[in-house]
């Protein structure tokens, strides 16, 4: 499955793809009526009300007017109708702008102005700096000699910071104007939605270059919907256009996510449906017993005795219309207007702003807000989730040598400043390797002050602290790096870049030094990942003390190291590694397994120690939802001291000996097998005592875990209140999530970065914090907020409101809709089971939409308890998770201005609407009220009942 | 961390158009609506709050329960049934053979007065186990027809007594019309003529605007099946009133119907004649006919549910505001005490 892309061949080609044009609409003006309807259709609900309202059509069934049940479901269905038109109109807007955006393409070997829709496969597009990319081009030229250009790819995976760009090797140096002319071909597979990959193949025709196949990455395209940024132009080969870019095949609509009340309201109606079946059949045979027996004696009835067929299902038939108002047709809409409004106030809550970024909460998902009052475990991410993903370089080990022991802090250490001064080797090697081992990219701001664009915090914080501690990386020129140093500048040539993967755990560049032209391979990563290759004979003993030691501290640790390389092993190297960047089939695994190759006796030159902070009130977050009955699990990719560390100073877990952790751990199936056994076991013994015990879980044993014993390990995970586990992949964190999800719990995933996604999608709720590592999870999320410590308002208040208001709404619609169906059903018994309505057409129309559905609306703004109360005493939320059963009372607590308006306006609502109608002489009611409203015991009457429930 | 700020703001502000400005200005102006501050009122059942409600409501009900059962108890009535002993010994085995026969169907009954009966004195025929509610029945008119002369043909909800077996349109059609009821009542005392007033026992609006001024009863009851009472057919439907009346279809099967007024005072002791033609048939279906004379006080008829409802409601309140004053008295509480709450009574035990 490969295509392939003529470049600048205007003939060939052109129907073969489709063109630019970006469409997200879902209908078309012809189509809207018809697809929507279908759409509708096809929930159970609607097909029932239309069922019941073609019924009533049949006059001689029907018990009131068909209009009683055609306005409600018209009226419900141009709401939903109407709110997808608007929806679609909308996108239709936008793509509209998108599409008629002006161009330049090469046509016919000349740059045209044309707009964004015309593009085919194959063009070549200009952009101009902080231009949009129209659709997903492969790079061949830019204005940087070195063929570089930078891309902010906000729009597409939310991260703020620039991304550099390179054109392929074979189009290196090609002339601006030769650029018009460029033939070849690019070989690319089918449109597909990851955007962290593309892995193509480019072959220039003569006369440009030879006939050498060029291997393509994500690295050599840029995508739709990026802006070109810090450089002047850019040009490129559209590959996917229209829909069928990286962005267009990400898009789609996820699937709706369902709430436990969703789940509770559809049982609830299928209940009321089995129910009415069974209402309708014994009054339907007791309706025809009584017409063979009774209503033959009724002389005034008139009963021919002989009737059509269909004789026996007419009174069933009547019945069934009778009670169709059992399931209220009003619910859903009244859900949904309601569950918006839940979604609105937590939009707009003023308390859940971030202060330092003005950055508001949001619910991308309005549908879900009563699930937050039933969570039961909350698994959250570490960095960036509970820490502020702010990472402050705090100590050093150099060679054996602890630095920023006494005060925290290395950069102010003495001992270091003056090992600098002193330009001892074993430190400038050190920071040389904090400088450049990266993918940071300085730029110069118009002041002279140097900014760095880094992709993660940590690489930021060390080039930062080398700075600080004058080693400054000072300019990147293509593979060029200049490092400043005590006045002097070094340049390095980088030849590789070996990229940081989660599998390899860490990442290497191969740099030349310029000055001697020496090789050095230059790496930095996880302890795990770098320790273990050191050559042989180096004492790293003191580096995993270190490593230790500062993850007893809570900070995150890397360790350095190098390693000389020899000209030749590089070459031999260098041309396995293009080898392996070329492939189309497994490219990552094949470069890891190539890296591996150069990635060992290495030189470990120190371990650094950065600090990540904890966010404000993660501690009392934690401790107040932790009495709500909440559980929490921590998923960290960090390692397993520093999570405990971090888990013990923000309340996870308490230290020894009102809390104990049990360890499970193990290479091998045995080993896992018996630590998992023996902590089942403590947790058995301990799970009556008022202790609390976590368990701590390694992504590889996990791993096992999983994979082998999941039952031991679903019962660890429903008897422990709090699990720590470290080391975990993004796929893992999803399966642990997945596994409570199976134990029938409500789940809520909160997280901030990538490696979160799949978390966040995966569980009930997905909140994402809107943090430092890009927007990509808040994206993803149901909810994104600023700061962990939203949470606790989120769940406490938004979620335990939403839910109790959601309950009040449904226990109503189902307990108003039965009270005037069982009225019906009494009635039928005293009318000869007939089927005769005791209530007229247009009171029953108007029970269901005016005055039964508004004045509940208002009950959203109902709050039984104040805010401060619930903050106070969490444990009130058990009520809600126990609340399955739905068993919230049906009262209303508070009345504000609004509630007051309704509940009194409809009262008047009430009777204007009567006295208007009976004040048409035509109809059946024609003054009942006037003279209703005459009598002394009509109000007597009303004021008793009135009296009578109240009291 | 000196150079984060400043790179984190560069960003955003190259990028005016990314996501974090504009989620930004969707921030809100602060308002009591968006932030969930309106003021409520919340009221709380305090235990004084609950007895002094439950006393007003004693001490409101009571009375008003009183009076009315009062009211009720003025309201003087004498009811008579008569569909069995109107039927001559002889017939007693077949009343349906009875009741469709040309015999002659005059029947005398004397009434007794037993308090003084102001005017005016209601006259009501009352029917049991008759089923105006029933569907077939209740659907089986045409409001148009009967309101308006041009609409006469307009007879398709009166099946089965829409059209004549020639195909004329009967006016006015439908069930409930052909089933008028029939019975007739002389009133005397003293051997003197007691008058029955028949006007203005219906509903005025009905007269004014149901039932049509120039529309007049045409091939009513010439089917060979007579259900009912025959109508003058020259007297507009306007001024027909035990129609009119019959027309206003009962929600019950036992119903009471206006037949007249008697606008004089009758004393205790005193005797009416009543002779009745009984002609109305519900002895197929084991229906009771009952004559009602019935006087009415400032709460309508005689019915006592209203002023028992009262008194038990009341009564009930009362009740419970003085039992729970013995259990405040006896054991208080203090409120919104945190001691009470389900997770501190038994820790640990949710």
């Amino acid at each position: 499955m490969k295509r392939y892309v003529y470049i600048n061949d205007d003939e060939s080609l052109q129907e073969l793809y489709c063109d630019n044009q970006i469409s997200n609409r879902k209908y078309t003006v012809l189509n809207f009526l018809p697809k929507n309807l279908w759409e509708q259709f096809s929930r159970f609900m609607n097909q029932y009300f239309l069922l019941i309202a073609c019924l009533q059509l049949w006059s001689l069934i029907t018990p009131v007017n068909p209009a009683s049940t055609w306005g409600p479901l018209i009226f419900i269905f141009a709401v939903s109708a109407s709110k997808e038109a608007w929806d679609d109109y909308n996108r239709y807007l936008s793509d509209k702008k998108a599409n008629e955006k002006e161009v330049w393409v090469v046509r016919q070997g000349i740059k045209k102005h044309v707009q964004a829709q015309d593009i085919h496969v194959g063009n070549i597009v200009w952009l101009r700096e902080n231009d949009e990319v129209p659709c997903d081009l492969v790079l061949i030229g830019t204005s940087d000699p070195q063929g570089l250009c930078y891309v902010e790819t906000a729009a597409l995976d939310g991260e703020t910071d620039l991304k550099t760009r390179v054109i392929p090797s074979a189009c290196m140096g090609i002339d601006f104007e030769l650029l018009h002319k460029i033939k070849g071909v690019i070989e690319c597979p089918n449109p597909d939605k990851d955007i962290r990959r593309f892995d193509a193949n480019l072959r220039l025709f003569p006369p440009f270059i030879d006939n050498d196949v060029c291997p393509l990455t994500i690295k050599n395209t840029i995508l739709q919907s990026c802006y070109l940024r810090n450089t002047e132009w850019a040009c490129g080969v559209a590959v996917y256009t229209g829909n069928e870019t990286k962005l267009g095949m990400s898009r789609g609509i996820p699937e709706p996510k369902l709430t436990a009340m969703d789940a509770m309201i559809d049982k609830l109606t299928g209940a009321i449906f089995v129910f009415q079946i069974v209402v309708v059949m014994v009054l339907g045979i007791a309706g025809n017993v009584w017409k063979d027996t009774e209503a033959r004696k009724q002389w005034y009835v008139l009963y021919p005795y002989e009737g059509p067929w269909y004789e026996l299902l007419v009174i069933p038939l009547r019945f069934e219309l009778l009670c169709s108002i059992m399931i209220p047709i009003s619910i859903k809409v009244s859900l949904d207007l309601v569950k918006s409004l839940y979604a609105k106030f937590i939009d707009w809550d003023n308390e859940m702003i971030d202060q330092e970024t003005g950055i508001p909460s949001h619910a991308a998902n309005t549908a879900i807000s009563e699930d937050l009052g039933q969570v039961e475990y909350i698994l959250t991410d570490k960095t960036g989730t509970l820490t502020e993903n702010r990472m402050i370089f705090r100590r050093c080990c150099i060679s054996g040598i602890f630095y920023g022991n006494e005060s925290g802090d290395a950069l102010k250490d003495v001992e270091l400043l003056n090992a600098v001064a002193g330009s001892s080797p074993d430190v400038v090697r050190f920071l040389t390797v904090m400088a450049i081992c990266n993918t940071v990219i300085p730029v110069k701001s118009k002041t002279g002050a140097i900014l760095y664009k880094a992709q993660s915090q940590d690489e930021d914080a060390l080039v930062n602290a080398a700075a600080r501690l004058h080693v400054v990386y000072v300019n990147k020129n293509a593979n060029i790096l200049e490092i400043r140093f005590n006045g002097s500048v070094i340049q390095y040539e980088v030849l590789e870049t070996l990229e940081f993967t989660s599998d390899r755990k860490r990442m290497s560049v191969v740099v030349k030094d310029c000055q001697n032209g020496k090789i050095i391979l230059l790496s930095k990563g996880a302890d795990e990942a770098i320790l273990p290759y050191a050559y042989a004979g180096q004492q790293t003993r003191t580096f995993i003390e270190a490593v230790e030691q500062y993850a007893q501290l809570g900070l995150r640790t890397l360790c350095l190291a190098w390693r000389e390389l020899k000209e030749d092993e590089y070459q031999e190297w260098s041309l396995m590694f293009k080898e392996a960047s070329s492939t189309l089939v497994d490219r990552e695994w094949r470069i890891a397994e190539v890296c591996q190759r150069l990635e060992h006796d290495f030189e470990i030159l120190g371990v650094t120690a950065i600090e990540d902070r904890l966010q404000d009130g993660v501690p009392e977050t934690i401790e107040t939802l932790r009495k709500a009955g909440i559980n929490f699990w921590m998923l960290t990719g960090d390692k397993q001291n520093t999570a405990i560390q971090i888990a013990l100073s923000c309340n996870f877990i308490s230290p020894e000996p009102k809390g104990q952790l049990l360890l499970i751990d193990g290479k091998t199936e045995d080993e896992v097998c018996r630590s998992l056994e023996r902590v089942l076991l403590t947790m058995r013994i301990t799970s009556s005592e008022p202790k609390d015990v976590a368990f701590v879980v390694d992504g590889w044993a996990l791993e096992i875990a999983l994979k082998h014993y999941r039952k031991a390990f679903t019962e660890l995970a429903i008897l422990s209140r709090t699990a720590i586990c470290c080391r975990v992949t993004p796929s893992q964190k999803a399966q642990l999530v997945e596994l409570l999800k199976s134990c029938d719990y409500r789940t809520l995933a909160i997280g901030d970065g990538g490696n979160d996604v799949r978390m966040i999608q995966q569980a009930d709720i997905g909140v994402g914090i809107s943090g430092r590592e890009g927007l990509q999870a808040a994206r993803a999320a149901d909810y994104s907020i600023g700061k962990f410590r939203f949470l606790k308002r989120l769940i406490l208040v938004h979620g335990r409101y939403s839910y109790n208001r959601t309950a009040f709404l449904s226990q109503y619609s189902f307990y108003k809709s039965l009270v005037i169906c069982f009225i019906q059903i009494f009635f039928s018994f005293i009318s000869g089971v007939s089927g005769t309505s005791l209530f007229n057409s247009v009171s029953l129309m108007a029970y269901n939409v005016f005055y039964t559905s508004v004045p509940v609306l208002v009950s959203v703004l109902d709050k039984d308890l104040s805010e401060g109360t619930i903050m106070q005493h969490p444990q009130i939320l058990f009520y809600c998770q126990a609340g399955r059963a739905f068993v919230v009372a049906l009262e209303t607590n508070s009345f504000t201005i609004l509630q007051h308006l309704a509940i009194w306006g409809n009262l008047v609502a009430f009777y204007v609407i009567n006295w208007i109608f009976s004040a048409v002489p035509s109809s059946g009611m024609y003054t009942i009220m006037f003279r209703l409203c005459r009598q002394p015991s009509y109000w007597i009457t009303m004021f008793l009942i009135v009296a009578a429930g109240m009291g | 961390m000196n150079s984060n700020t400043p790179s984190s703001s560069a960003g955003r502000a190259g990028s005016a158009d990314s996501a974090a400005p504009r989620r930004n200005s969707k921030r809100p102006k602060y308002s009591k609506f968006t932030q969930q501050e309106l003021p409520a009122c919340k009221p709380i059942l305090t235990p004084r709050w609950a007895i002094s409600a439950f006393m007003l409501v004693s001490i409101v009900f009571i009375p008003i329960g009183v009076v009315s059962l009062f009211a009720s108890r003025d309201v003087v009535e004498i009811i008579d049934r008569y569909e069995n002993v109107c039927v001559p010994e002889s017939f007693r085995n077949d009343k349906v053979t009875y009741i469709q026969s040309d015999v002659d169907k005059i029947c005398n009954r004397t009434l007794r007065v037993k308090k003084l009966m102001k005017q005016p004195i209601y006259v009501y025929y009352q029917l049991d186990n008759f089923y105006q509610n029933h569907r077939r029945y209740v659907k089986s008119r045409s409001d148009s027809q009967l309101k308006n002369n041009n609409s006469q043909d307009d007879v398709d909800s009166c099946k089965p007594e829409d059209n004549t077996a020639d195909g004329m349109p009967i006016v006015p059609c439908g069930l409930i019309a052909w089933s008028l009821f029939n019975d007739t009542f002389n009133f005397s005392l003293n051997n003197q003529q007691l008058a029955v007033n028949k006007k203005g026992i219906s509903w005025k609006s009905d007269r004014d605007s149901k039932f049509g001024k120039n529309v007049f009863p045409k091939n009513f009851q010439n089917g060979s099946f007579i259900g009912g009472k025959h109508l003058n057919s020259s007297v507009p439907l306007s001024e027909q009133e035990d129609l009119i009346v019959w027309m206003r279809t009962a929600a019950l099967p036992t119903f009471r119907k206006l037949y007249g007024k008697i606008e004089r005072d009758l004393q205790p002791n005193e005797l009416i004649q009543v002779t009745l033609e009984n002609n109305y048939n519900t002895y197929s279906f084991n229906g009771k006919k009952k004559l009602v004379l019935s006087t009415t006080s400032w709460l309508g008829g005689k019915n006592d549910f209203l002023g028992i409802a009262y008194l038990t409601v009341g009564g009930l309140c009362f009740f419970l505001a003085l039992s729970f004053t013995v259990v405040y008295l006896v054991k208080p509480r203090r409120l919104g005490d945190p001691s009470y709450l389900s997770w501190n009574r038994n820790p640990g035990g949710h």
